[in-house]
């Protein structure tokens, strides 16, 4: 019955309509024209191929228990392993945001609570357990986990949260400990530590998978990881035109593939087209904001909830958030990544990602941005949910503004539960900041 | 009295206040009274009663800053408090310096450059204690005006320490306080040092530099205005008119034009 839906549900009728789909959102978006009373250009094309990328992710998600192997993991993960295995990969954290974006989070992170998670847990962990617990999602349904695969190099609070899946679902859980990076270049023995764990979970992913691990197809799928990494970091690196073509609020939105589908070469083409967008984009001296005359970086996660108000909300003040170090963080490993020597270079991508590095490391390639971006300010998002991420925020932003001379804001908010969120303090904290910009 | 070239609006949580101003910046005529729930007839009325005051002019430009800056009508600009509180302090004493702001809503911190333009600046969050009302609630539960506060934590022989920094929770701890027989005044001065304390630990965070210039109606608690000075070391300046110093600010912007 699962292969049948998976051929029905998925390969001969959903594929097809989510193609037509996607041709009915590129007409709209193709009427679409800017105007002086649109601060925004109308968005980028590549998103209706994007749509349909993850809608047909998730759609394959529905019908993929009993016909794929399915591994659910944490966001900074060694998915690359599992898809040499033929694993179906699902990301709880993106299947969080994308709660929280479709304003769904709140509800679910209450379902969590009621069911007695602390709602000092990161919302992310509430919003999929409240998803487990009552079965409610947006995507439909969520395929049972058959192989766990946690990785500490972004948080703590995964180890706990995938244990909780573990009991669960009662199937095996890998873990990976990235050992914290205080230095800038991790210990021989960090590397050998983490690689030998990376190739501890073969044995465990083969067993699961039910097939043999192929070293060929592992290289080739690290390349294409690359590719499409060092293609997103190209993306993200055009925002240093003025003006830039496209916002970090942009590069949210397109940031599914890269996490999610990662080491496919549906993604490594889906950025090129998305390249090649901005391209054409910055040869029309096109800016995503019609009127750029500030320039700011971000730092932390997005609020999902709040990123169309705050991105128009912005953009009607000539202010474009032209970079951020969130969606950096998926672009900037791109360069470690070595498919002649794949576990070896992705024990250092995964020990190396920002959150697993240390306040001062993160300050520094902070202020690069404020230069190689020439932001005129930076915004921190202090997220209540994302310890890791704001902790030491209040020193990196006393050393931006001292060492850079930009304004830095710290707004107070969470990623995923609007409950912590005050529009109208946000809105006040904002409002001076622009002024401080020069508006 | 004639002359008035703007009018500055500070329609604020606990207070709104408007101010004149001639065409070199002086203050000509303010008015203050407390925040009614209708403020937008309010900031109308006392803009009418204000260019009454002035005289048969010719009603000049008007900023409003506050936060029912969106409620008043006819204003020219709606500027923020932090912008509007550093062009007030630059104006009333010709220089910069870190500006403590605690009004009744919110407490800030503002560090203010050469220009008058504010560089860097830091807000309580989620949270009233260090703020007015913070006193004003405490003073109602002790049945003392808020005027009395200030120079009763002064004139305190001892003092009660008030651990916690949360409104709520430092009644509760009053309340325990009053219970064991503490004295009224060492309470009032624990509840002023724990304010101060919380006031000055923010304003480090925007690099707290001499000079030190205190605004907002907190401002006039010479209580508040010691123990600040004590905190930090530094001699506390104020503005001529502190609870007037955003209306005035908003005035020099609307001078500006």
């Amino acid at each position: 019955m699962s292969r049948l839906g998976h051929l029905l549900g998925y390969r001969l009728a959903g594929r097809p309509l989510l193609r037509l789909q996607r041709r009915r959102d590129e007409r709209r978006l193709d009427s679409l024209r800017s105007g002086p009373d649109r601060p925004l250009e109308p968005p980028l094309r590549s998103i209706a191929r994007m749509k349909e990328m993850m809608s047909g992710h998730y759609l394959e998600g529905r019908h993929a228990s009993g016909v794929r192997p399915v591994a659910w993991v944490t966001s900074g993960a060694s998915t690359e392993i599992l898809l040499t295995l033929g694993f179906f990969v699902i990301y709880p954290e993106n299947h969080a945001a994308l709660c929280g974006a479709r304003r769904r989070a709140q509800h679910l992170c209450e379902v969590a609570e009621d069911a007695g998670y602390s709602r000092d847990i990161c919302s992310y962990a509430r919003t999929d357990l409240g998803a487990l617990l009552s079965g409610e999602t947006p995507v439909g349904r969520l395929p049972r986990p058959d192989l766990l695969l946690c990785c500490t190099n972004i948080c703590q609070t995964v180890l706990y949260w995938y244990r909780v899946l573990a009991d669960h679902f009662g199937c095996p859980l890998v873990l990976v400990d990235t050992p914290f990076q205080y230095g800038p270049q991790p210990q021989p023995h960090e590397v050998a530590y983490v690689r030998r764990q990376l190739e501890e979970i073969v044995p465990v992913a083969e067993r699961v998978a039910g097939r043999p691990f192929s070293e060929q197809e592992f290289t080739a799928i690290v390349a294409r990881a690359k590719e499409a990494s060092e293609t997103w970091l190209e993306i993200l690196e055009r925002a240093r035109h003025r003006p830039s073509p496209l916002t970090a609020f942009d590069a949210f939105t397109h940031l599914g593939p890269i996490v999610d589908l990662r080491g496919e070469q549906a993604t490594t083409d889906y950025y090129r087209g998305l390249l090649a967008e901005i391209d054409r984009r910055i040869a029309a001296g096109i800016g995503a904001v019609r009127e750029e005359r500030y320039r700011v970086l971000w730092d932390n996660l997005p609020i999902w909830y709040r990123i169309g108000p705050l991105s128009q909300w912005l953009a009607a003040r000539g202010v474009n958030v032209v970079a951020s170090t969130y969606a950096h963080a998926w672009g900037e490993l791109a360069p470690l990544m070595d498919p002649l020597h794949p576990f070896e270079s992705m024990a250092r991508v995964y020990l190396h990602p920002i959150l697993n590095r240390s306040a001062g490391q993160k300050l520094e390639a902070m202020r690069g941005m404020v230069d190689d971006f020439s932001a005129d300010g930076v915004i921190l998002h202090s997220d209540r949910s994302c310890k890791p991420y704001s902790l030491g925020q209040i020193d990196q932003r006393d050393g931006l503004v001292n060492q850079t001379g930009v304004p830095a804001l710290l707004l107070e908010a969470d990623h995923n539960d609007p409950r912590s969120f005050s529009e109208e303090q946000a809105a006040s904290r904002l409002e001076a900041f622009v002024e401080m910009l020069g508006g | 009295m004639t002359g008035a070239a703007a009018i500055g609006v500070d329609a604020g949580s606990t207070t709104c206040k408007v101010v004149a101003v001639d065409e070199t910046g002086a203050l000509l005529a303010s008015r203050l009274e407390a925040t009614h729930p209708r403020l937008e007839e309010q900031a109308a009325g006392l803009i009418t009663a204000l260019v009454g005051d002035l005289g048969p002019v010719e009603p000049p430009p008007v900023v409003a800053t506050g936060y029912g800056r969106q409620l008043v009508r006819g204003a020219a600009r709606r500027v923020t408090e932090i912008t509007c509180h550093a062009r007030g302090v630059f104006g009333a004493l010709g220089h910069g310096g870190t500006l403590v702001d605690i009004g009744g809503q919110d407490a800030k911190a503002i560090r203010i450059g050469e220009e008058g333009r504010p560089i860097d600046f830091a807000m309580n969050d989620k949270c009233a204690a260090g703020t007015g009302r913070f006193l004003e609630h405490t003073a109602g539960r002790l049945g003392v005006a808020v005027a009395d506060l200030g120079p009763r934590a002064l004139g305190a022989t001892a003092e009660e320490p008030i651990s916690s920094t949360c409104t709520v929770f430092a009644e509760s701890e009053i309340i325990s306080l009053i219970g064991r027989g503490a004295d009224l005044d060492a309470i009032i001065r624990g509840l002023h040092r724990s304010l101060v304390g919380r006031i000055v630990a923010m304003a480090r965070t925007v690099g707290l530099g001499p000079p030190l210039i205190l605004s907002g109606g907190v401002a006039l608690n010479p209580g508040v205005r010691a123990m600040m000075e004590e905190a930090t070391g530094m001699a506390v300046i104020l503005p001529p008119h502190p609870q007037l110093t955003g209306a005035y600010g908003a005035a020099l912007i609307a001078l500006e034009g």
